[in-house]
């Protein structure tokens, strides 16, 4: 590693239960296995049940604070839309936001009355470029709706060139159980293929 | 070798690597991992202990014998050790003694954010803080060293954001220690006054000692850069300060009690301008100030939630690392109770009931929130009962004994009640907002619940209990506890039967009812808020984690049916959704727990057949 490496900040959020913290994870261990220095900050307790859920992982020369700072992130990782607005001004301007293209209503919509957002992916570029995959409904078609993460984390490996594709694909098999590494495999190449079936949009000019 | 670990799996690597062979505690998040982790590793004895006191009064047994022990606990969970605590630091360990205490800025899951920095300087104990993983195991053993040589229990404080972050650590073999030789002392062991009035002097000599040893302590370490600013701070801020402020010189202090104030005074004298920088309290603020140092602080950031470093940028160098706004007015999203979860039912019933309900830690904390708002009161492990008893005796039915006499009827129950319930009168007529429930867990009974049990039937109360029992520790991510019929190892153990345990401390009317049958704990919540005696309910249901197996097929929507009045919304069931206009559930989430189904007031909710098999 050089120390003039500038570190790379991936903020990552959805609902609790949504396998944020694998994905945290696996990232972590991709860049350690580089040998770089990696912070990674993950959420337990009473927010993983079903509330909005955040993480954080860095990687570079050396790291210091696990947390990243608002303005900061080089990917929004989102694995719910409601969410990857929710925590959009995390984006650098330069970032991009990879969005998972599902909608979880909270209560607060559902019972409270409150609308959910629309045209969530138009919004998002105003932050950064932007990256959406209907990552939940290639999970399903691989049917286990659990990988919809894994899908996603397919579909930045392609706009994330520091690493191999073999690099990815190793990070990937070492953090998940031994039964579900095929399948979580297959759930990357996927994610590969609709990211370049969906395409990045610009950042929007006027944002 | 290094390994990419949690600030918390680095402290059980540390303990294991330094020769510990003990490990006690009770499970609060952020400190759970520790434990856990510490259990795993081979030549080590780690328990659950049923409480924070508990952990560290036999982690304090096994110090007097000789071993190097820990004690493992959220910073609430010591004040619940606090008594032991004290006095601990009066005997010394003899072996060794560490308590980890990991403190929760910003309540990530916790019911306050106290600083336990304060319970160094009050106790007279050393404090350790690391600023990572890497940091967090080398400590330990500066811990676990300091604590033989100076023959005094030694904290080492995390902050949520070191024990939930991981970092790259540097393993090490695991070293041989001998046990230390116990030898009788009452003088030192035993705290009757007299003796206890001698053990202040030595400790008082202790702290002189400890004092010159964090001149010299290698984690509290100068860092020069630039000479106009000077930063004085440890643990996570220390990394924000590197990150938001990276040109400003800095002294990392990792023994933040008792401070080395010759080196403050040092680092002072290099810089034109000294800044603190800490989470929370001005613990490091208000010692530097006490001794004459010219520092400017915390008095201009945040003492409420965590200092991050985009905050730091903010308001030291007047600069938002954001460049664009957040969007603003989206909906909030609050956890909820997990589709299937035993907490459901119950918390819908006595909202519904609008009973006073005095709740505790858990995952069933989560009833204080919309759409449930079924519960008044949170404040501590085992305050669920205790509080009961105490809203029962001035706003209900023991308030006025005489009146309760002449209505008569009480209904005596008996040692076998498990049918139909006789009618009760005692408070009939009473409006709903009078009745009070006390709510707990089976875990939280067990650390704290017992003796609010023994005191309602001692001073006789007439409280109504609900015991929320799915056999684990649940919030905090499934360890074990006396409920559970398995030990940290995951193996067998003894499971405490809590129906007869309240039948032992004395409470005749004691029920047990599945979490998922609606009119039966509504039925038993009408008799026994309206009985004149104590009464346990015992409401039993899985954990859908620790039991995969539970799940049931998926239940649908009639759309022809279904006339939208959102009924079954009140149960706040994320599976429950609204598309298109339609209610429907999310097969993927739905538990088939069928809860929306006895609500339903049209009966368009039903389970889906299970495909015959061919």
């Amino acid at each position: 590693m050089t120390r003039e490496r500038p570190t790379t900040n991936v903020f990552l959020v959805g609902v609790g239960g949504q396998g944020i913290v694998l994905v945290s994870r696996i990232l972590g261990e991709l860049a350690f296995a580089a040998g770089l220095d990696v912070k990674q900050n993950e959420v337990h307790g009473l927010s993983q049940r079903g509330g909005s859920v955040t993480g954080h992982v860095r990687w570079g020369a050396e790291v210091h604070a696990p947390v990243i700072m608002e303005g900061e992130a080089h990917y929004l990782f989102a694995l719910e839309e409601l969410e990857a607005l929710r925590w959009a001004h995390f984006l650098r301007p330069d970032g991009l936001a990879l969005v998972s293209s599902q909608r979880i209503p909270p209560v607060s919509v559902t019972v409270g009355g409150e609308s959910y957002p629309e045209d969530v992916v138009e919004r998002l570029t105003g932050f950064g470029r932007t990256l959406a995959v209907p990552a939940y409904q290639a999970a399903t078609e691989l049917g286990n709706t659990r990988v919809a993460n894994i899908v996603l984390l397919g579909a930045m490996s392609t706009e994330c060139a520091e690493f191999s594709e073999e690099q990815w694909k190793a990070a990937v098999a070492a953090c998940v159980p031994a039964k579900h590494r095929e399948l979580n495999l297959k759930a990357f190449d996927r994610g590969r293929a609709a990211a370049a079936a969906a395409g990045v949009l610009p950042r929007r000019a006027d944002a | 070798m290094l390994e990419l670990m949690s600030g918390n799996e680095a402290i059980a690597r540390g303990a294991w690597e330094c020769g510990a062979t003990f490990g006690a505690g009770y499970p609060g998040t952020p400190s759970t991992e520790i434990l856990e982790a510490f259990a795993q590793y081979k030549g080590v004895y780690a328990e659950w202990s049923p409480n924070e006191k508990v952990g560290l009064e036999v982690a304090i047994g096994a110090a007097f014998a000789g071993a190097r022990a820990m004690a493992v606990m959220k910073h609430v969970g010591v004040n619940v050790a606090a008594d032991p605590l004290f006095t601990v630091s009066y005997t010394g360990t003899n072996g060794a003694l560490v308590i980890i205490t990991a403190d929760d800025p910003s309540l990530h899951s916790s019911q306050n954010e106290q600083d336990n920095r304060n319970y160094a300087k009050f106790a007279k104990i050393p404090m350790l803080e690391p600023a990572d993983s890497q940091e967090a195991k080398d400590l330990v053993l500066s811990a676990f060293e300091m604590s033989e040589r100076y023959d005094t229990p030694v904290f080492l404080r995390m902050t949520t954001r070191i024990c939930h972050s991981m970092g790259v650590v540097a393993l090490g073999p695991r070293r041989a220690v001998p046990r230390r030789p116990y030898v009788k002392n009452a003088n030192k062991n035993a705290m009757v006054p007299s003796h206890a009035y001698e053990r202040h002097f030595a400790l008082e000599r202790r702290q002189t000692l400890l004092e010159a040893e964090s001149e010299t302590f290698a984690g509290n370490r100068i860092e020069m850069r630039s000479l106009q600013v000077g930063v004085v701070t440890s643990g996570i801020s220390y990394q924000n300060v590197r990150e938001a402020l990276p040109e400003f010189s800095t002294l990392k202090i990792a023994m933040t009690y008792p401070l080395p104030h010759q080196l403050i005074r040092n680092f002072a004298s290099q810089v034109n301008k000294l800044y603190v920088v800490e989470e929370n309290r001005p613990f490091l603020e208000e010692e530097i100030l006490a001794t004459g140092i010219a520092v400017e602080g915390k008095q201009q950031l945040l003492r409420v939630g965590e200092l991050s470093a985009s905050a730091l940028r903010r308001r030291i160098l007047h600069r938002d690392s954001a460049q664009q706004p957040a969007v603003e007015g989206l909906p909030k999203r609050a956890p909820q109770f997990c589709p299937g979860c035993l907490h459901r039912g119950i918390f819908f019933l006595l909202a519904k009931r609008k009973y006073i309900v005095t709740g505790d830690i858990g995952c069933y904390g989560l009833a204080a929130l919309p759409p449930y708002n079924a519960m008044d009161s949170l404040i501590c492990m085992g305050a669920g009962l205790t509080m009961a008893h105490g809203f029962d005796k001035v706003v209900t039915r023991s308030g006025n004994p005489t009146t309760e006499d002449t209505e008569g009827n009480k209904s005596p129950g008996s040692a076998t009640t498990t049918g139909p319930l006789s009618s009760a009168s005692s408070v009939v007529g009473k409006p709903p907002a009078e009745r009070v429930v006390g709510v707990v867990g089976d875990s939280t009974f067990f650390h704290s619940g017992l003796t609010g049990v023994a005191n309602t039937v001692f001073n006789r109360g007439v409280s109504t209990f609900l015991i929320l029992d799915n056999r684990i520790t649940a919030m905090t991510g499934h360890q074990p506890d006396p409920a559970t019929g398995l030990a940290i190892d995951r193996k067998p153990a003894p499971r405490i039967d809590i129906e007869a345990a309240c039948r032992a401390l004395g409470v005749r009317r004691v029920f047990r009812v599945n979490a998922f049958d609606l009119p039966g704990m509504d039925k038993l919540l009408e008799a026994e808020t309206a009985t004149a005696e104590p009464s346990v309910i015992i409401v039993e249901g899985p954990c859908i984690f620790t039991d995969r197996d539970s799940r049931q097929p998926t239940f649908l929507v009639d759309q022809a049916r279904c006339v939208k009045c959102r009924g079954c919304f009140r149960l706040g069931c994320p599976a429950i959704t609204i598309e298109d206009g339609e209610v429907r559930i999310i097969a993927d989430l739905c538990w088939g727990c069928g809860l929306c189904a006895q609500v339903c007031p049209k009966k368009a909710i039903s389970q889906a057949q299970p495909e015959a098999k061919p």
